[in-house]
């Protein structure tokens, strides 16, 4: 295939995205000075018996494309043409992959909350399902360690522990408990288990004589080499080298792919962290993505805690999705979270019977509106609940003695506080069919601004069918085009959600706005636990209108320029457009009685049009 | 994508049920292809390599990890008794010297002089895999497991609790809509299969365990029920390994729900016989369903394969059961099956089809709603 000294030279673009069930591939061309999504196909993965080979549902999903294209991107023989000669071939092929379970890992380091978690957080950002966190103060017994390391079959071991120069002793302990359990790979046994060493490089020769005859011992970087500084980019790199040379390699059909590919195939995750990363740093804003899947919640996010570097993070809850795993999710956040959501009573014994008949018929889809407001009352709990946990995994690094002055001395900031600041955060991000495919916009807007709660003036989107693992590894190849489309073609602009910050007793107003609307300015006030929207919608080529405003939030409220401070920026329109959210923050329920509770849901829901008012 | 429908859960009269029993590791298999086996006998057996338990001797000792050479008086492979030393530390007089002994049966394993740990591994733990079946054995997988084949008949069930179980089976109630409470179940019951119809009670699963019946089979489990009897909510639906006492398979879902008419006549049909069941459930790649297996003696008519395709797809006529609200649980028939996208109540779009209840009421429902009764 075609390689391109140039990216520029690159016009036609082919990726696809080899999911668990199903393939989905996209056609991207260079059309009139941009890239653009010509259409998209798919067609059900092949990696299960009796097909066994990755590359036939590619081509299956890569002849969709070709048909409703018109543009002939297949050979004969079923191989890419290549370079693009007018409207037959592409000039560059990409992949990601996620099927046959991902890539699964366990990590181990020496203390739980900081090589552990280090090493948790290279895993998690290379895409990673981390099974396991071994460590010496896990509070398990070693005995204890040593079954579970042997019962888990991961992909590859990430192992770390200790600074450089530091004490040895505990990070060879680790890995004599490692040698101990000899843990075999998942897939097949016709090779040895990948071990990643990246730890305190004073004890790589002792951990190389008690794991080499047992592992695959590959040594990187420390990823810890100071407690003050992670190094992660050497030990992810070298995760996803071995995801290519030994989980790739022994999936059905996947050397095949390999070869066809222009770019190194990438655990579908790892890709969509890619792409956020990318947008971040082109647009200097923070960004915060998540995708709800049916079994598991992704969140990925940009912050800068200095102000400056971008801090990646990503995280997984296992056990937080919408079909298989919604039954963890009412256990978890409890019945009543779940209800304040519902503007009408329901029977908990039904309820509870509901939810589990969802769990054991993943597939079903909600046919009635009561249990499409139920389902998505769900979603927010959900998704609320990912969000704490990626909170409290997202921080500065903890351990570290800090320096404070006595002006911090108020702050009480904490070693190991989050990262994750919801007035700062610039974009939120919605994937997965409960947002994607909200027969409203209105209900993906509304569904994010209840679970994340957002702070001053945040931009909202969805990706319509998710696009952004392709977009992530094509960032690697032709990074205008990636984020091109992902503008134009990938995200459906919502809007933009203003939320004061603060919180009041009694009603009264909260914020002074003007809008400078494209249909004219308009001004007004938001009144406490009020909601309002404004039409700002779409421009032809996808992108969002602007407008400027002005927001003057009363004193004890802040939009972002601290509180009772007027700000004026330029925002951002889409599908739903603006939504002034005048609810507080923190934003709590509780504080209303039970009637005031629904009768507010239902003013809200009405305000924004979320649901047709002869159902409310 | 074309198969928007769940394919429905299989309940036939005759199967050729194949069932792997394999060993977690390689071992011994002690049965050869065409004995006769029953659920309890054991086809093959292995040893689990044992437990580790490390112990940090140069702590124990007060030495440098780096003299664990001169202290150790059992080498690496040799054999260890709980409480005999293993290590001893030298002193010019006697009564100085201090001794640090082995904390479980087994063999010392491994010496290291960077962290002064020795790690201790404990007798193999014997592993026993038994036929599960009454049937014959078809194949051996040389020291893995076998494969045991009977024809049998066969319900699948929508979720389960427990694990493998076998027992004759008995009908407690008079018909399918029957809740099972506990006054239906009596000391006679013990060891035994026993099946109920809508509904089972928390108070009747209560005194099944007590008179010591193998397995529950019933339409309908309330969650909450559930919930109090084990104590904590299921999140994910993986089951099998719960060790309460009992089996249960639930054939329809939760809440109360009549067992399905065919289904509850199969179980009848075959009152008295002996029936494998076993309530594994996994609800995510890979399904696994829990299952009741009632091996038949009679030839008559062929068999059809375990696993064999039955995905005909729906088509009018075609006998359907709801599997969400507002019509869960109903049954019917397909009466008609429009191509285009219909706009639902909750306004998504989808896939539809039109069903006639046995009421003989219509309604429009979701395809990815509904499941086709598979019946053979």
């Amino acid at each position: 295939m075609a390689k391109f000294e140039n990216p520029d030279e690159i016009k036609v673009i082919v990726a696809t995205d080899c999911g668990s069930t199903t393939t989905k591939a996209i056609l991207i061309e260079y059309i009139n000075g941009e890239y653009r999504l010509i259409t998209r196909g798919e067609a059900p993965t092949t990696v299960e018996a009796p097909f066994e080979d990755v590359t036939m549902g590619v081509l299956n999903a890569v002849a969709e494309v070709e048909e409703l294209s018109g543009r002939k991107l297949l050979d004969e023989n079923g191989r890419f043409i290549s370079p693009c000669q007018g409207d037959v071939g592409t000039d560059v092929f990409i992949s990601t992959s996620s099927a046959g379970g991902g890539l699964q890992m366990m990590v181990a380091g020496v203390v739980r909350s900081m090589t552990a978690e280090s090493a948790e957080r290279a895993a998690l950002g290379a895409g990673a399902i981390v099974m396991d966190v071994i460590a010496s103060n896990d509070k398990r017994l070693p005995h204890q360690q040593i079954e579970r390391i042997r019962a888990l079959r991961p992909d590859m071991i990430l192992l770390s522990g200790g600074i450089d120069g530091g004490t040895m002793t505990h990070v060879v302990e680790i890995a004599e408990l490692i040698s101990a359990a000899d843990p075999r790979p998942r897939l097949g046994s016709s090779y040895k288990l990948p071990i990643i060493y990246a730890g305190n490089k004073d004890a790589t020769g002792p951990v190389k004589d008690a794991l080499i005859d047992k592992v695959d011992l590959k040594t990187v970087e420390n990823l810890r080499p100071v407690l003050e500084r992670e190094n992660l980019g050497p030990a992810r790199e070298e995760i996803h080298e071995q995801f290519m040379e030994h989980v790739m390699a022994q999936a059905p059909g996947y050397k095949k792919l390999m070869s066809w590919a222009d770019a190194p195939i990438m655990p579908t995750p790892g890709a969509v962290g890619l792409i956020i990363q990318t947008i971040a740093e082109i647009y200097g804003i923070e960004a915060l993505g998540v995708d709800i899947g049916g079994a598991t919640t992704d969140v990925f996010s940009v912050f800068r805690p200095d102000g400056k570097t971008p801090v990646f993070n990503r995280t997984v809850s296992a056990n937080l999705g919408m079909s298989y795993s919604i039954s963890n999710v009412f256990a978890e956040a409890t019945l009543p979270m779940v209800m304040r959501w519902v503007p009408f009573k329901m029977d908990e014994r039904d309820l509870r019977n509901r939810v589990k008949n969802k769990m054991i018929r993943p597939t079903t889809i909600p046919q009635s509106m009561e249990e499409l407001i139920f389902e998505q009352a769900i979603a927010k709990e959900a998704l609320r609940l990912a969000l704490i946990q990626h909170k409290s995994f997202a921080t500065v690094l903890k351990g570290i003695q800090q320096q404070r002055t006595i002006a911090d001395a108020f702050e009480q900031s904490t070693s190991g506080a989050t990262i994750v600041n919801m007035m700062s955060l610039d974009m939120l991000i919605g994937s997965g069919g409960v947002l994607s495919h909200a027969p409203r916009r209105q209900q993906s807007a509304l569904m994010m601004i209840d679970a994340f709660m957002p702070e001053g003036v945040t931009r909202l989107a969805v990706d319509s069918i998710f696009m952004m693992p392709q977009l992530g590894v094509l960032t690697e190849v032709q990074p205008k085009a990636a984020t091109e489309v992902f503008e134009k073609d990938c995200l459906i602009h919502l809007g933009t959600c203003i939320a004061p910050s603060g919180t009041s007793k009694k009603p009264g107003p909260v914020l002074k706005y003007t809008l400078e609307l494209p249909t004219g300015a308009v001004s007004g006030t938001l009144e406490h636990l009020e909601m309002k929207r404004f039409d700002l919608g779409v421009q032809e080529n996808g992108l969002p209108m602007t407008a400027k405003a002005t927001f003057e939030p009363e004193r004890g409220y802040d939009v972002g320029g601290g509180k009772g401070n007027k700000v004026t920026k330029v925002i951002h329109g889409g599908v739903v457009g603006i939504i002034l959210d005048g609810r507080g923050r923190p934003f709590d329920l509780s504080s209303l009685s039970e009637d005031e509770r629904v009768t507010y849901l239902k003013k809200w829901m009405t305000e924004l049009n979320i649901y047709p008012a002869d159902k409310l | 994508m074309a198969h928007a429908y769940t394919p429905g859960l299989k309940v036939t009269e005759k199967l050729l049920v194949r069932k792997h029993r394999i060993l977690p590791l390689k071992g011994e298999v002690i049965v050869k292809v065409g004995d006769q086996v029953s659920p309890d006998d054991v086809v093959a057996r292995t040893h689990l390599p044992g437990n580790v338990v490390p112990l940090n001797v140069a702590n124990k000792l007060g030495i440098p990890p780096e003299d664990m050479g001169e202290v150790m008086v059992v080498k690496e492979g040799q054999p260890i008794k709980d409480g005999e030393p293993i290590a001893v530390k030298k002193a010019f007089i006697k009564w100085f010297s201090s001794t640090c002994t082995a904390t479980i049966d087994g063999t010392l394993e491994s010496i290291s002089s960077v962290t002064g740990q020795v790690l201790q591994r404990g007798h193999p733990i014997p592993v026993e895999v038994t036929a599960y079946l009454k049937g014959e054995v078809v194949d051996v997988i040389p020291d893995e497991g076998v494969v045991v084949s009977c024809q049998a008949a066969f319900i699948q069930g929508i979720f389960g609790i427990g694990g493998e179980a076998s027992g004759t089976l008995h009908i407690a109630v008079p018909d399918n809509t029957t809740v099972l409470e506990a006054n239906l179940i009596d000391e006679n019951m013990k060891d035994q299969v026993i099946v109920g119809g809508s509904l089972v009670t928390a108070d009747a699963i209560k005194k099944a365990i007590k008179v010591g019946v193998k397995g529950i089979v019933i339409g309908g489990f309330d969650d909450k029920d559930l919930r109090d009897f084990l104590g904590y909510d299921i999140g994910v639906a993986i089951t099998g390994s719960e060790e309460i006492g009992v089996t249960l398979v639930v054939t329809e879902g939760f809440g109360q729900i009549n067992m399905a008419q065919k289904t509850f006549e199969l179980l009848k049909r075959n009152q008295g016989e002996m029936v494998c069941i076993n309530g594994a459930t996994q609800i995510r790649a890979g399904v696994i369903r829990p299952e009741v297996v009632i091996p038949i003696r009679s030839e008559g008519v062929a068999a059809s394969q375990e696993g064999e395709a039955q995905m005909e797809g729906l088509a009018i006529g075609s006998p359907v059961r709801v599997i969400r609200h507002p019509y869960f649980g109903r049954l019917g028939k397909v009466t008609d099956l429009p191509a285009p996208l219909h706009k639902l109540e909750s306004e998504s779009k989808a896939r539809i089809l039109e069903v006639e209840f046995d009421n003989g009421e219509r309604a429009i429902v979701p395809r990815a709603n509904v499941e086709t009764i598979e019946s053979k």
